[in-house]
């Protein structure tokens, strides 16, 4: 049941990825990639996450895709004229396939030494998934979570010069 | 007075940095000539205390080193900046700065009104200033840093005049010349160097300590080696044969630097180099005779050529190669104490003989100019009858020329007659020693001859100027005559410091004894030594046989006078006829011998084809060709890669892509 | 529970249609949202394998991966208005001042 059902969500996800690279109209590659976040929200569900689903959702198919919505309809971006040449296409697909293929190789080598941590379903029903991340992100990760901060706040003041009339 | 030795180089040193920086701005011409003299004067007092304390010595004692600072330290190599103070380089001490501060007096006059006065007494004190360096260092690489800087002044002030271009090419001349013996220095340092550490483990170039081991130093072998390559360089500095031929051409410059530099001081620097190394010399018979044969045959050949030539300052010029001669024929013979004798004697002579001439040459410059005349006042045919317009410039002119000539009395005589007695009594050279002496005193007649020559044609007979010009010819100022006189008073009384045994025994019953030779002594005692002990003895010495050889000579000087007087008063048509009768001899006499001519076709121009060759053959095709070849070969390869740098940023996105995959691939593959 | 291969696999795949995305698309948004795309690949692999490591590191590190994309989104949309203000265009075939 259950691996019919992710391997539904894996096809949705990749063939909503392909039509994000091949669709003409940039609007459509964004809904598509919407689709894509939303089966890679269903995976983090799966993989025992849900407040990296939810945020998943929240920030990437809710605010950064609306942005990217939101700019495209702004500039009025039309669909591409001119096609690339076939040859960029060729070795762009070519170097994407040995990206892949590379990667399964790895996939293949590698070996998994188990589970080295302490936790697992039980424990994320027990105390709830968002404690657990809130914990480790203000213990053991104060400092950097901390800096995220600062490198949001350079990236507003970029965002607010750099679309300013004139730079 | 010793712990003062600095001062002495110093001083000519602190004018050069005055004049050479603010002689332009100072303008006033009395103000520079009087710091450039004032700071030669003061060395001067300084040797003079030096000499009176060193006199105040005994005799074994004498001599003295300070060291300022350890200057190179490498290794066992090690050279000091320090001063050597011993009988022979106080001797060279007081010429230099004697004969250098009435030059310097007499320059101010001389040089009045010329464009950059400031330039020449820079020049002239940065000689003094070199060749102090060069007399008083007490190791040979501080001698060879002197001996460079005087080349380098001879090469400044030779080519004074620089928008003439023969002035310019005769310091080129002078100073590639050289250059050729300088490199005979180097090669003689090095060998010298080497020699004695890896042989005697006795690292040092320092005088005294290489005095010290001379024990150590084989009988000819290496050492006729190193003697040879330092003879070289002497040759070079000296004007001897064969490197002489810079000294003639040489006269382009100002008088009076031809006195001090190419007369009085430079040019004898080889001798004084060979009598500081006397105790190496001694040990090569080789290059004794050497340096014998080379001295008594320039001695000759320049005296020949002097008699021919018309120009005052060249017959003055071939005269000093021919003394050079002489000096070197003392050294060849082991008579070092005679050499230096001769040196200092000739300084006082000669720079007083190229001083009058230039003043003769001042008044002829002055009385043409009136007459908008061309005419060339160095040239002794438009000259004559001077006598009576200029009575001082004629008298120490005179007074000199005797002295040159040998007549008794006067200096010349007195070195002169020394140089040719040990030429043919000493105990080197065996049945050489009468080729050599009658080379000497071949020679020495022919000095008599030109010089007289030169005196009768410059200040006696009728002038053969115009009326106008004559007129207006005057005697020079004070400054200019008056180390005329104090020239001249030398050259007259010089002599009485080296009057030969025989003399002062006969005249005063040895009361009078040769002060200069005893005070030599200490330097060239180990030489004395080594003769004695080698078995060599004295040679043959007859009172008799000395009296004889010294008539001899005055016989022969009274000859070349006469002579000078029958061809050039009594019977002025006789030297016309006599070229009329051997015009391919005087032609070649006149012509100095072609040697310039040989030595061009023979050296200068093989040279200029092989340089043109490399020039137009190696460094424009193969050293220019290797140079753009290699920029042509990376402009080509750029110009390839350039293609790769699109400027799209895809492509560079695509690259980078490529590379992950290369390197992921290199990883999964290793 | 599915093996973990099955996530890395389908997140390899992702990755490089992102990767074929970038490399053959002129579009700049398309580029960019290729990249988010790319991004969230990596993100999978990170909860996978905090998933089956039973370590939390993992997902915290997507935390931070997301707070770069949003940043990254921010400055890169801005730089394309800014761009599009001076060319009329978003296509990176005009981003060419670096060509000689």
């Amino acid at each position: 049941m259950e691996s019919i059902f992710f391997f539904v969500v894996a096809a949705v996800a990749v063939i909503s990825g392909i039509l994000v690279v091949t669709c003409k109209n940039p609007i459509n590659s964004a809904l598509s990639l919407v689709m894509t976040f939303f089966c890679l929200a269903t995976f983090y569900v799966m993989l025992d996450a849900p407040f990296m689903a939810v945020t998943q959702v929240i920030v990437y198919a809710g605010a950064i895709m609306v942005l990217i919505v939101f700019v495209i309809m702004l500039l009025n971006v039309k669909t591409e004229t001119v096609k690339r040449g076939s040859h960029a296409v060729i070795s762009g697909t070519v170097i994407g396939v040995f990206v892949l293929f590379q990667t399964c190789w790895f996939l293949m080598k590698g070996s998994m030494t188990g589970q080295v941590g302490v936790m697992d379903k039980a424990m994320v029903v027990k105390s709830g998934h968002v404690e657990l991340i809130g914990k480790a992100l203000f213990t053991d990760f104060l400092l950097p979570f901390e800096i995220t901060s600062l490198l949001l706040l350079a990236a507003i003041i970029g965002a607010v010069i750099l679309a300013k009339k004139k730079i | 007075m010793f712990e003062y030795v600095w001062l002495i180089p110093l001083f000519p040193l602190i004018g050069v940095v005055i004049n050479g920086l603010f002689g332009k701005k100072i303008k006033n011409e009395m103000i520079i000539g009087g710091i450039a003299s004032l700071a030669v004067f003061g060395s001067f007092l300084v040797s003079c205390g030096i000499l009176v304390q060193l006199l105040g010595m005994p005799g074994e004692e004498r001599h003295f080193e300070k060291t300022i600072f350890t200057w190179i330290q490498s290794g066992t190599f090690k050279a000091d900046v320090g001063f050597l103070i011993d009988p022979l380089s106080c001797v060279m001490l007081m010429v230099v700065t004697g004969a250098g501060f009435l030059i310097h007096l007499y320059s101010i006059g001389y040089m009045h009104g010329e464009e950059g006065f400031y330039r020449y007494f820079t020049y002239l004190n940065l000689f003094v200033f070199s060749m102090l360096l060069l007399v008083t260092g007490n190791n040979l690489l501080l001698m060879f840093v002197g001996w460079e800087g005087v080349g380098l002044c001879s090469y400044l002030l030779i080519g004074y005049y620089f928008h003439k271009k023969s002035a310019g090419d005769a310091g080129k001349k002078a100073f590639v010349m050289n250059r050729v013996g300088d490199f005979g220095f180097l090669l003689g340092l090095f060998t010298l160097f080497w020699y004695m550490g890896s042989t005697h483990n006795v690292w040092t170039i320092n005088f005294r300590e290489l005095a010290s081991h001379a024990d150590m130093l084989p009988v000819g072998g290496v050492v006729t080696a190193i003697t040879l390559f330092f003879f070289i360089g002497a040759t070079g500095k000296s004007a001897q044969i064969p490197l002489y031929t810079w000294l003639p051409d040489a006269m382009e410059g100002p008088t009076p630097v031809s006195a001090l530099i190419h007369a009085a001081t430079m040019v004898t620097a080889g001798v004084y180099m060979i009598a500081r190394m006397n105790f190496i010399y001694i040990k090569s018979p080789t290059t004794l005779l050497v340096i014998a044969c080379v001295g008594a045959a320039t001695a000759l050949f320049a005296a020949t050529i002097g008699t021919a030539q018309n120009d005052i300052k060249r017959v003055l010029a071939y005269s000093t190669v021919s003394q050079l001669g002489y000096m070197f024929l003392a050294m060849g013979v082991g008579a070092f104490g005679a050499g230096v004798f001769h040196l200092m004697t000739h300084a006082f002579f000669k720079a007083c003989l190229f001083l009058g001439s230039g003043s003769v040459i001042h008044a002829m410059h002055h009385a043409l100019h009136h007459e908008h005349s061309d005419a060339d006042p160095q040239d002794m045919r438009n000259m004559g009858g001077l006598r009576k317009k200029m009575p001082i410039t004629f008298w120490t002119f005179l007074i000199a020329t005797i002295a040159i000539a040998g007549i008794p009395g006067f200096a010349g005589f007195f070195s002169k007659d020394e140089i040719l007695w040990q030429a043919f009594s000493n105990p080197h050279h065996g049945e050489m020693n009468i080729v050599l002496w009658l080379a000497g005193a071949c020679a020495a007649g022919l000095t008599a001859f030109y010089m007289f020559r030169l005196v009768f044609m410059t200040f006696f007979g009728k002038t053969r100027l115009s009326d106008k010009a004559y007129h207006h010819l005057h005697e020079s100022p004070f400054v200019i005559v008056f180390p005329l006189i104090v020239l001249a008073a030398l050259s007259m009384f010089g002599g009485y410091l080296g009057v030969p045994k025989v003399l002062s025994e006969f005249f005063t019953g040895g009361a009078f004894p040769n002060y200069l030779e005893h005070f030599l002594d200490p330097v060239f005692a180990y030489s004395t030594n080594f003769m004695a002990h080698s078995g060599h003895g004295e040679g043959h010495h007859s009172v008799a046989l000395e009296w004889g050889l010294m008539g001899g000579s005055v016989l022969i000087a009274c000859g070349g006078i006469a002579f000078a007087w029958a061809l050039y008063i009594a019977y002025p048509a006789i030297p016309g006829r006599i070229v009329a009768t051997f015009p391919v001899l005087h032609r070649a006499v006149y012509n100095k011998w072609y040697v310039d001519e040989i030595y061009d076709f023979m050296i200068v121009n093989p040279c200029k084809a092989f340089s043109n060759f490399l020039w137009k053959g190696f460094d424009v095709v193969i050293v220019d060709g290797v140079v753009n070849g290699v920029a042509a070969v990376v402009r080509g390869l750029s110009g390839l890669l350039r293609h790769v740098q699109t400027g799209l940023v895809h492509n560079y996105a695509f690259s980078m892509a490529l590379g992950v995959v290369v390197i992921v691939g290199c990883y999964l593959f290793r | 529970m599915l093996a973990l291969n099955n996530y890395l696999i389908v997140s390899a795949i992702l990755f490089a249609i992102g990767t074929v995305g970038v490399l053959t698309r002129r579009n700049a948004i398309v580029i960019f949202m290729c990249v988010e795309m790319m991004l969230n690949a990596v993100n999978l692999t990170f909860i996978a394998f905090s998933k089956y490591l039973g370590n939390i590191d993992g997902q915290v590190f997507v935390f931070f991966v997301m707070t770069v994309a949003a940043a990254e989104a921010a400055v890169g949309l801005a730089l394309m208005i800014a761009f599009y203000k001076n060319r009329e265009s978003i296509d990176v075939e005009d981003v060419n001042l670096m060509k000689l």
